[in-house]
């Protein structure tokens, strides 16, 4: 170890690798993972979350999943949760829907409102 | 590699008893069959505290704490929560109902109540891998200390942090430094007591196993502020698993640079070896430890000279507990200030207590100081179990004393428990219910204490020894008039003129029980009675008339034909041949045989 | 002088020195302060907690080992200081095997002292007591750890002084027992057999072998011959065991208790000296101008020789091959005198009395019994002897001088000064310098290799010839330091003596014990080191070489030093010794 830079380098390489064990005031993506959603094509959404967001460098988000959110003829749904408890519900989703929420709304706080519950019922 | 989610299984040594190893096998074969192994990653840390409840397995980012996990768990786990993302409710820790599972825990009292700064990584991080040590700011500190400020700083905000010893007598840390910093020798050294040895007590293994980094980091802090490049960690062979953590973190850190020659560029240099003890109980005595690393019979040597000045081969030396140690980075990153902002006047920060004996959580939890017992036992603890009333508690180990009921009230610190005649000692916390018998209590300790005397002094050698016998007597009866007065004789003599703290503090769970608990020790002595109903040979066994209906099953039961009777009528049994196994009271069907005292 | 600080003791101003103890500070005020364990230089550990002092401390501290400061506080008699010795001493006695009226140290046990100064009257603690094997498989030393109180006197001479480390403290707690390594019998271990534990033990846990029964036997059977042979240190001690002041000079006495004994006659041990000196010395020249094995390292020493066997089994050809002078002189008994006097050896029973316990070993050795009988037959101590004086009934204080016997009982000075550090060293100078130079010098008198300097050294020039480099060492460890330097071909030298006791005989093993009270203050050894000169002064011949006795046996027998028959009696081999056999015995 050369330097305090060395060791800051080291530390927010390995920041990112355990950000996601601390979930205070962050926002949450959640992915329904219930079978219909997995059939519906839900965990490469969910990876996708996961890839994007580790690419862009993002630590205030964390991907978690959950069972069936009852709309199962939406699926893959994913909720966007922020910390203050605002709720957004993206439905119908691939992979590249997710990318797009990924540098829209959670990078640059725009909700992706076409992809959105209200927009699709 | 980033995964979408961590699995973290208690590593500590109680939960790899009750099998956590197998239990991160299987999860990664389930992960491997369900195609998600590259998704979900499974790590092994150290202690969560909470013992009692183990295993314990933590699922993130949901924050999902499941307890006693058992192997048939696993898949359910892996099924419906890692692959499905249903939280398996049944095994959730805290409020099962929680809206979200992250919050389930804040109102669990055992984690409520915390303040974690010594075990703040513990069951967060995977103590083997240094990189997620560092992520939690480790060794920032110490880049802050090499690169930032004199060793001068450094003890003055050491002084200033209040911080006291961790492992007995509570001597200020800051001070200690000074001295050794003061003390002139071309070598010194910085020694870490890691010979946790009170009955009990684990929160330095718990350290070790958990977070080992932070003992290293301390330990080189240490060196930049006395001046000493060399470190030795002296830890009891019977902890393997700490052990080995420890030459995991000292072999990453020495390849990270953060141990050996310049670290962070400067002209510091540090290294650390471990010397593994045999587990004698005083060699937790600092002139005894470094007696023992130097390779000779672990026995005291007197002070003065006090090893700040002549300590490990003569040279300056200081010896910190591993609790100690913890703390060290926090303060450095966050401030004299903030730690003196945490406890009571005289006792600073906060303190890792084992919690054990009659509660319902027994664990490890670390409370700011100034908590009172009350909070320590009901709101941390969850109470006594099977509604039984609390009697007293023991703290500070062999070297500890009992408080009472009635102090229930007293906030734990340094100066208040040396007042009512125990000590913080390094953090055992026993509490008893009425069911204890007090002379038996102190017969427990003072036993310790007479197998792990190292026989240099003869107060300790053979003063503890008769005290021991004492007390055996007075428990089974054959008490004398006098035996109190000679205990008190002993116990002040032998305080006062032993070699080294073991001796000198060896008498203090017979003073503290008979200070509270004298009326007990006169049962038994005048009345033959004790009144707890544990002395075995105080007690007697009789058959309520009422109740027995002349089964004859007890005396058929008894391996000493004791009891004798006509069926159909009440039995009865002989006190003389009664050999108390207790065994007629198992087979009785109407509860018609119980002990006297 | 060294920087004074000022303390205050129970209320007196006393200054001392910097670095001086407070124990040492109260001796200078005149206040006495019990102690046990506490032996001056040799073991200040604090362990005894006898001399506990009040320093104004949480806890009362050791004053053996509590360093001076200036404006220190000191009450050395409170009632709390009092009351603490007090329970500490019937700690000690309460686990201590009190048969005093039978020990062999009643009143000379410190222990014993101890409780009368205390008055200490019941002991209130009573409990378990430890009842331990006795170790007597040893020829020389016998430890019995019921009596012992763990003051760690002896381990701390063993270890640190001789560093031989054959016994230290084993188990701990209630179940500390000082014990050899494994529990091994004391004479399976590289123990030397100095007896040094001996001397310093303060009670009467480590004490010689007792040869008396065979020695009374043998004298009360008509069908003996029985001799005595007296070593040099004997006679300036044993004046201690009858009251008699450090240093007095008893030869005469000596002579006539042990002719009062029955012994058929009474010979001088410093006569076989003078005979060994003729034979070493001219070893010493042997190798000196044929290229043989250098430095010549003295043999008489047979603790020396059994450590030399232990941990430096390369320098075994270094040792003389001469037998120490008790061995001499019992194959010289055996063969010259037998001859002369008619009597068959068998019959001949060799008794001597020697300063020390490894003597009892030495005479075990098979290889030394050159006449097909052990060259010795009994060896016992001089506080034996001093028993069988006082069981006799003999007055020894008031006994008349008397004379050795003929005709082996005249000795030169040069045999009588064997008894101290650096004797055989100057002994033999006496005579080599006369040798190598071919003339009888005046100047005989070698102060370098005198006193109880751990290491002496000291480069003798030859009139017209060379430089004869010397060393002196005693006691083990500086026996061990020199070694490491020679080994190391640091230093070099012709000729070196080692004594494996410090201060050399006189303070030997089989001596009379003097308290931790004497020895704190006197140094014993030097004390019965100026008697041993004082005998060499009065003596008109002072050159072994001179000693018309010892030119007779070789004129009569042994034809001149270093021949066949010389060869045959008076010299030996040695063999290596493994340190922990694996066979071996245990208590």
């Amino acid at each position: 170890m050369k330097s305090l830079a060395e060791l800051e380098a080291i530390r927010e390489k390995a920041l990112k690798e355990i950000n996601l064990r601390d979930n205070t005031g962050k926002t949450r993506v959640v992915v329904g993972m219930a079978t219909c959603g997995i059939a519906a094509g839900a965990r490469p959404v969910m990876n996708a979350f996961v890839d994007e967001l580790n690419k862009r460098n993002v630590q205030n988000v964390n991907v978690t999943m959950t069972g069936c959110i009852g709309v199962c003829r939406l699926e893959p749904i994913a909720e966007v949760i922020t910390a203050d408890g605002v709720k957004t519900t993206y439905v119908k989703l691939d992979p590249e829907k997710a990318r797009k929420i990924v540098v829209e709304h959670l990078i640059n706080g725009r909700p992706v409102k076409e992809y959105t519950i209200s927009e699709a019922e | 590699m980033i995964y979408r989610s961590h699995v973290l299984v208690c590593g500590g040594t109680g939960c790899t008893s009750s099998k956590s190893m197998e239990i991160i096998k299987l999860m990664n074969e389930l992960l491997r069959e369900n195609n998600i192994e590259n998704e979900v990653k499974v790590i092994h840390t150290g202690c969560f505290g909470l013992c009692e409840k183990g295993p314990i397995v933590v699922v993130y980012p949901e924050g999902a704490t499941y307890s006693r996990v058992t192997l048939e768990d696993v898949k359910e786990i892996v099924e419906e929560h890692l692959v499905k993302g249903r939280i398996v409710k049944r095994l959730l820790l805290g409020d099962k109902d929680a809206e979200d599972v992250s919050k389930a825990l804040e109102e669990v009292g055992f984690f409520k109540h915390q303040v974690r700064i010594a075990l703040r990584n513990c069951g967060v991080i995977n103590p083997e891998n240094i990189e997620e040590y560092i992520a939690r700011d480790g060794y920032r500190a110490l880049g802050k200390v090499l690169t930032e400020m004199t060793p001068e700083q450094v003890i003055d905000v050491m002084k200033r942090s209040g911080l006291r010893g961790r492992g007995g007598a509570g001597f200020p840390t800051g001070l200690k430094w000074e001295f050794a910093a003061k003390a002139k020798g071309d070598q010194k050294y910085v020694c870490c007591n890691a010979d946790e040895g009170d009955p009990g007590a684990f929160m330095d293994r718990s350290i070790l196993e958990g977070d080992p980094h932070t003992v290293l980091e301390a330990m080189a802090i240490a060196g930049y502020a006395i001046g000493a490049n060399q470190g030795y960690i002296y830890v009891r062979a019977e902890y393997p698993i700490a052990v080995n953590r420890l030459r995991v973190a000292i072999d990453q850190a020495r390849e990270y640079g953060l141990l050996g020659k310049n670290i962070f560029g400067t002209d510091f240099s540090f290294d650390i070896d471990l010397r593994l003890g045999a587990g004698a109980f005083v060699c937790g005595e600092e002139t005894a430890l470094m007696t023992s690393i130097e390779g000779k019979r672990g026995e005291p040597r007197p002070r003065p000279p006090f090893p700040a000045n002549k300590g490990l081969w003569q040279k300056p030396t200081i010896l910190n507990n591993v609790e100690t140690y913890a703390n060290i980075p926090e303060i450095i990153l966050k401030g004299p200030e903030w730690f003196a902002s945490i406890g009571t006047e005289k006792s600073k920060g906060t303190k890792v207590f084992a919690v054990g004996g009659k509660i319902m959580n027994t664990g490890l939890v670390e409370i700011p100081m100034g908590t009172t017992i009350r909070q320590m036992i009901y709101d941390i603890g969850g109470g006594i179990p099977n509604g039984k009333k609390f009697k007293a508690v023991q703290t500070g180990g062999p070297s500890g004393g009992c408080i009472p009921a009635h102090l229930i009230d007293t906030p734990i610190d340094y100066d208040n428990l040396i007042a009512l005649g125990s000590m913080m000692g390094s953090g055992g916390f026993i509490v008893m219910d009425e069911d204890t018998c007090m002379v038996d209590i102190a017969k427990f300790f003072l036993g310790f204490t007479v197998d792990e005397s190292c026989g240099k002094c003869p107060p300790c050698r053979i003063g503890t020894k008769r005290m021991y016998e004492i007390l055996d007597r007075i428990t089974k009866g054959q008490g004398e008039d006098g035996d109190i007065e000679k205990l008190e004789l002993l116990a002040k003599n032998i305080s006062s003129s032993a070699l080294c703290g073991l001796g000198q503090t060896a008498p203090n769970p017979i003073l503290s029980t008979l200070r509270y608990f004298r009326d007990e020790y006169e049962a038994h002595i005048y009345e033959k009675r004790c009144p707890a109903g544990v002395c075995k040979e105080l007690l007697r066994y009789v058959i309520d008339e009422n109740k027995c209906k002349g089964c004859s099953l007890c005396a058929r039961k008894c391996p000493v034909n004791a009891i004798s009777g006509e069926v159909k009528k009440p039995y009865h049994i002989d006190a003389g041949k009664c050999i108390k196994c207790g065994a007629c009271i198992e087979s009785c069907k109407f509860g018609a045989i119980s002990k006297m005292a | 002088m060294s920087e004074m600080v000022t303390l205050t003791i129970d209320g007196r101003e006393v200054k001392a020195p910097v670095g001086s103890t407070v124990l040492e500070a109260a001796r200078i005020a005149g206040i006495k302060i019990p102690t046990l364990c506490y032996l001056k230089d040799i073991n200040e550990i604090g362990a005894c907690r006898m001399c506990v002092v009040d320093v104004g401390a949480r806890s009362l501290q050791a004053a053996c080992v509590y360093p001076v400061s200036e404006g220190l506080k000191v009450v050395t008699n409170s009632p709390k200081v009092r009351e603490a010795r007090k329970v500490t001493l019937e700690l000690i006695l309460s686990n201590h095997d009190r048969k005093c009226l039978t020990c062999v140290r009643s009143e000379n046990c410190e222990l014993q002292k101890l409780a009368k100064e205390l008055n200490v009257g019941d002991i209130r603690f009573e409990g378990q007591n430890n009842h331990l094997p006795i170790d007597d498989l040893s020829p020389s030393i016998v430890r019995d750890p019921n009596k012992c109180v763990l003051c760690r006197r002896c381990v701390s001479v063993c270890k640190n002084i001789q560093t031989v480390a054959a016994i230290d403290a084993n188990e701990r707690g209630f179940d500390t027992v000082i014990a050899s390594p494994f529990n091994m019998a004391l004479n399976d271990t590289p123990c030397v057999n100095c007896g040094q534990c001996i001397n310093v033990c303060p009670v009467g846990a480590l004490r010689e072998k007792d040869n008396i029964d065979v020695v009374w036997d043998a004298l009360s059977n008509p069908d003996l011959h029985v001799v005595v042979q007296t070593a040099p240190a004997v006679r300036v001690a044993i004046g201690e065991e009858f009251g008699l002041p450090i240093g007095t000079r008893c030869t005469g006495k000596m002579v006539a208790a042990l002719k009062k004994l029955g012994f058929d006659k009474v010979f001088d041990t410093d006569t076989a000296a003078d005979l060994t000196i003729m034979e070493e010395g001219t070893e010493l020249i042997e190798r000196i101008k044929n290229g043989g094995k250098l430095p010549l390292i003295t043999s008489c020493s047979p603790g020396w020789i059994k450590f030399c066997e232990h941990n430096y089994p390369d320098l075994l050809d270094n040792l003389s091959s001469c037998k120490s002078p008790q061995n001499m002189f019992g194959a010289v008994l055996k063969s010259y005198y037998a001859k002369k006097m008619g009597i068959d050896p068998s019959k001949i029973f060799v008794v001597s009395v020697m300063p020390c316990t490894a003597k009892k070993f030495e005479i075990q050795r098979p290889e030394l019994a050159a006449t097909g009988y052990p060259d010795v037959d009994a060896c016992i101590t001089t506080r034996e002897l001093a028993r069988m004086i006082k069981e006799a009934g003999i007055d020894f204080n008031s006994l008349p001088d008397e004379n050795f016997d003929d005709p082996m009982g005249e000795a030169s000075g040069a045999g009588v000064i064997f008894g101290a550090t650096g004797g055989v060293m100057e002994a033999a100078l006496r005579t080599v310098v006369d040798i190598l130079s071919g003339k009888d010098n005046d100047n005989i008198e070698y102060k370098e290799v005198r006193g109880v300097e751990g290491i002496k050294v000291a480069e003798v020039q030859v009139p017209g010839g060379m430089t004869i480099r010397a060393a002196v060492a005693h006691g083990l460890g500086n026996a061990r330091k020199l070694l490491e330097q020679v080994r190391n071909g640091e230093e070099q030298y012709h000729f070196i003596e080692i004594m494996a006791c410090p201060g050399g005989c006189v303070n030997g093993g089989g001596q009379p014990i003097q308290p931790a009270s004497v020895r704190n203050t006197v140094d014993i050894r030097a004390e019965r080191a100026k008697a041993i000169y004082s005998e060499d002064e009065a003596l008109t011949i002072r050159k072994s070489h001179k000693n018309p006795r010892v030119m007779k046996i070789y004129e009569e027998y042994l034809e001149k030093p270093g021949s066949h028959k010389a060869h045959e009696l008076l010299h030996t081999h040695y063999h290596s010794r493994e340190n922990y056999p694996d066979e071996c015995s245990r208590i």
